[in-house]
């Protein structure tokens, strides 16, 4: 019966998102203000029956009803009672369940949070939200049902993706979808502004929380998922420029160049434009990724079981949605420019590199994942691009970045002095010199781009600390410090730390694949690895072999890593499971390949990663950063003026 | 005229993807031409000494595997695991047909990740893995012992595909299990 219900639950959503999308736009238009109230209540019975058929699929997880074809395949009865609930998006249909929850939640908020707004923008903008769960409802009734049955059910299910078993993979979707699907709210202002044909500065300022919180949540997913990569596969590298993680990094440069390009909207009206072809792009992109994961186009490890008819269903989404967004853009969008406008040297035109820049990264990353499609469609044969192509040039494309970023800060708007700007500068410049000079000189083989990475980061860390003290220090109109502001100097300062992760990371580490039996010694960057030797043990659904290895410095223990090979097995795959020493200077890191020979010898792969950890907590810090800044009180206040007005 | 650009910008990457999409279907649902056919010629020299040479011929006689890899391909590590599996059962001989890499590349990778491979090809300019009609790496083909492609998988090889194809048409090949 379980089952049942929650199809009945999903096919009511549907019916109850198809009215979100029809009735309050006639009433939008007509002025009736009762079908117009209409879109809260939808938004409501929306949220909530979406959740009862996420519930009762957990709930078919947790009884294990294997006659359920989805628990069948991502589940068995051996499973941990935790994985249970995390089973529920470890495949395709589940996940989609969870996507369409996150956008039924984020529906209800954008309900419940701007009662201020002007009513007719508010249903328009609800109304948007109801195509979009449209669009996705269908797709998972249509190609992709989690409640289908299978008769006779079987014993026993196959097991959910070892990959899967993890506390990362806990988090990691979850916190990635609000990001990916997020940026549908955004959208929904945008095209609801479009369609209402009031692109005003107020629009801007009443999109920019949800923007923020989006990106936010979508910063944190990618740095999850990069952690994750990190730790499980047990390949000792954070980042692979796979078509999957290029399809979640695509979206996130866009929406960072969306909350700039808002930010300058918002103040003086330039860019109005840009930023709505940025809102669209945001979410266009986030719908893109989900076709290139889904659709089996592309060749990826973390892909879904690919299936054509599902591709093709996300391809028409992503034709009526984009398509018709961007035809609504070109016909609606405002045909005189706004704002007065800006010199060469002011903040508008360092944001317009920052977007330049992004914009550029973003396009280069797109055509390096489409790449093999397109050689192949011009029948060139088959060309694989690899992380050459994309390391190189997201290296050289953020050297603008960088430099532009604390003269943004800085820069007035309107107009300012380039003298000016560069007197402020001069700590930051010096900090960035030394910082520099000091890596030359503790690097062993100096190379110029950690050299310059590490200065950029010093340039951008500088720069974070020396704007609010100017800004505490300072009398009059330039005294004070908002939120607001702390909130980028958080997210700016991440960004100087990440920098230093990605910098100093992949060039300082050692890493060494050897054999090793039980009594050996090995010794990597002025570590010892001593090899214990290997136990089995049993886990609630595997089998492993654990080595011990002790880990010494100048004859001092340092600590004891035990890393696992494990076997499922339900369906005999073999998992590597990293033992990691983390450390904010250096990360010890040891995995077990292929047992040797009789004599309990194993191949080993060692690493030392200095500086690994930077990476998260830089972008740990740009997640703070976004949601602070959405927190900010002036947003509320100013969504009452803006009604006001 | 210039708000219009996204839109066709737009139009074009909906008909490569279009385009990518007839393509996956080709993958997954169109058996490959090859499959029923001789395999494809090639004279090859061997991964690690490039005396020895290989060919169709040379290889004839009982069913082997031909596992197309590369150091620089993602997904090859990922399926290493099920094909090391595979050529440790014995069953069959697993030929590593590395393509588009170096020598060094290679051995590196073999170093780190174990060398299951009964045998070593060196396919260096991928001409052969055109031949195959390889459209992404890693590719694996099923050869009888008379040189005819009886089966094909695109993608990382899993357990399940070892388990439920290529095991039981080495059986129906009259191949013993041990």
């Amino acid at each position: 019966m379980i089952a049942e219900i929650g199809q009945v639950a999903l096919l009511s959503a549907l019916l109850v998102s198809l009215f979100m999308g029809i009735v309050p736009l006639l009433g939008a238009r007509g002025r009736h203000a009762g079908m117009m109230m209409t879109a809260g209540t939808g938004a409501w019975v929306h949220f909530i029956l979406v959740l009862l058929a996420y519930v009762l699929l957990t709930s078919a997880f947790l009884l294990q009803d294997f006659s359920v074809e989805y628990v069948a395949r991502n589940s068995n009865s051996q499973l941990p009672v935790h994985y249970r609930f995390t089973a529920v998006w470890g495949a395709h249909e589940g996940s989609l369940l969870l996507w369409q929850l996150i956008l039924a939640g984020w529906t209800l908020a954008v309900a419940g949070f701007s009662r201020s707004l002007p009513a007719e923008f508010r249903a328009t903008v609800l109304a948007v939200l109801g195509w979009v769960s449209v669009g996705f409802l269908l797709f998972i009734l249509y190609t992709s049902n989690p409640f289908g049955r299978i008769l006779p059910p079987p014993v026993d299910g196959r097991d959910l993706n070892p990959l899967l078993q993890d506390p990362g993979m806990i988090i990691h979707p979850p916190m990635l979808y609000m990001g990916y699907v997020g940026f549908a709210v955004p959208f929904a202002f945008a095209v609801a502004a479009l369609l209402r044909g009031e692109v005003t500065r107020q629009w801007v300022r009443w999109t920019r929380p949800w923007t923020h919180v989006a990106w936010a949540f979508l910063t944190l997913g990618l740095a999850l998922g990069s952690w994750w990569a990190y730790y499980e596969l047990g390949w000792g590298g954070w980042w692979f420029w796979d078509p999957v993680e290029n399809a979640a990094f695509m979206p996130w440069l866009v929406g960072t160049a969306l909350i700039h390009s808002q930010a300058v909207t918002e103040k003086t009206g330039a860019f109005r434009n840009w930023t709505l072809l940025l809102a669209i792009a945001a979410f266009s992109l986030s719908l893109l990724g989900t076709f290139l994961v889904r659709s089996g186009v592309l060749t990826s490890v973390h892909a879904f079981a690919s299936d054509p008819t599902r591709g093709l269903f996300i391809l028409a989404y992503l034709v009526v949605v984009v398509g018709g967004s961007l035809t609504l853009f070109s016909f609606r969008a405002p045909k005189m420019m706004m704002g007065s406008g800006f010199a060469g040297v002011s903040r508008e035109s360092l944001l317009l590199v920052n977007n330049l820049v992004l914009a550029v990264i973003c396009a280069m990353v797109l055509l390096g994942t489409l790449y093999p499609l397109l050689v192949d469609a011009m029948g060139a044969g088959k060309i694989s691009v690899g992380p050459p192509y994309f390391a190189l040039l997201f290296a050289l494309l953020l050297v603008p970045l960088v430099m532009a970023l604390p003269l943004g800060v800085f820069a007035r708007f309107k107009r300012d002095r380039l003298g000016r700007l560069l007197t402020q500068m001069r700590w930051p410049l010096a900090a960035a010199l030394i910082a520099g000079a000091l890596t030359a000189w503790w690097l062993p083989e100096p190379g110029l781009a950690p050299v310059a990475g590490v200065a950029g980061a010093a340039w951008l860390m500088a720069a974070s600390l020396a704007w609010p003290l100017k800004r505490l220090r300072g009398r009059g109109q330039q005294a004070g410090f908002t939120l607001q502001e702390t909130a980028m100097t958080l997210a700016h300062f991440g960004l100087g730390i990440f920098l230093v992760g990605i910098s100093l990371a992949n060039v300082t580490s050692a890493e060494k694949h050897v054999r090793m039996a039980p009594g050996d010694r090995f010794e990597l960057g002025g570590y010892t690895f001593e090899f214990a030797g290997t136990r089995s043990l049993q886990g609630p659904n595997y089998s492993a072999d654990e080595g011990e290895f002790a880990v010494s410095r100048d004859g001092e223990h340092v600590t004891r890593l035990r890393p696992q090979k494990r076997r499922y097995l339900r369906e005999s795959q073999v998992m590597t499971e990293a033992a990691i020493d983390p450390g904010l200077g250096r990360d010890l890191y040891v995995s077990l390949g292929e047992p040797l020979g009789d004599d309990g010898a194993w191949a080993v792969s060692l690493y030392i990663k200095p500086f690994v950890r930077w990476v998260w907590l830089g972008s740990l810090f740009m997640f703070a950063g976004g949601l602070l800044a959405a927190s900010d009180r002036r947003y509320r206040k100013s969504t009452v003026n803006g009604a006001a007005a | 005229m210039s708000r219009l650009v996204p839109l066709f910008a737009f139009i074009a990457l909906a008909v490569l993807l279009g385009f990518g999409l007839r393509h996956a279907g080709d993958k997954s649902e169109l058996p490959s031409p090859l499959i029923g056919k001789t395999v494809p010629d090639f004279d090859l020299p061997s991964l690690f000494d490039p005396e020895a040479r290989y060919t169709p011929a040379s290889l004839a006689g009982q069913p082997w595997i031909a596992n197309f890899w590369a150091s620089w391909c993602y997904a090859c590590r990922v399926e290493h695991p099920a094909i090391t599996d595979l050529a440790n059962r014995g069953v069959v001989r697993v030929v590593g047909m590395n393509h588009r890499d170096t020598r060094e590349d290679a051995a590196e990778w073999l170093d780190r990740f174990g060398d299951p491979y009964h045998l070593h090809v060196f396919d260096a300019d991928g001409r052969t893995s055109i031949d195959f009609g390889v459209v992404a790496a890693p590719e694996t083909f099923l050869v009888d012992a008379n040189g005819i492609i009886v089966f094909k998988h695109i993608g990382a090889v899993t357990p399940d595909v070892v388990e439920n194809e290529i095991l039981p048409r080495l059986e129906r090949m009259g191949v013993e299990q041990p």
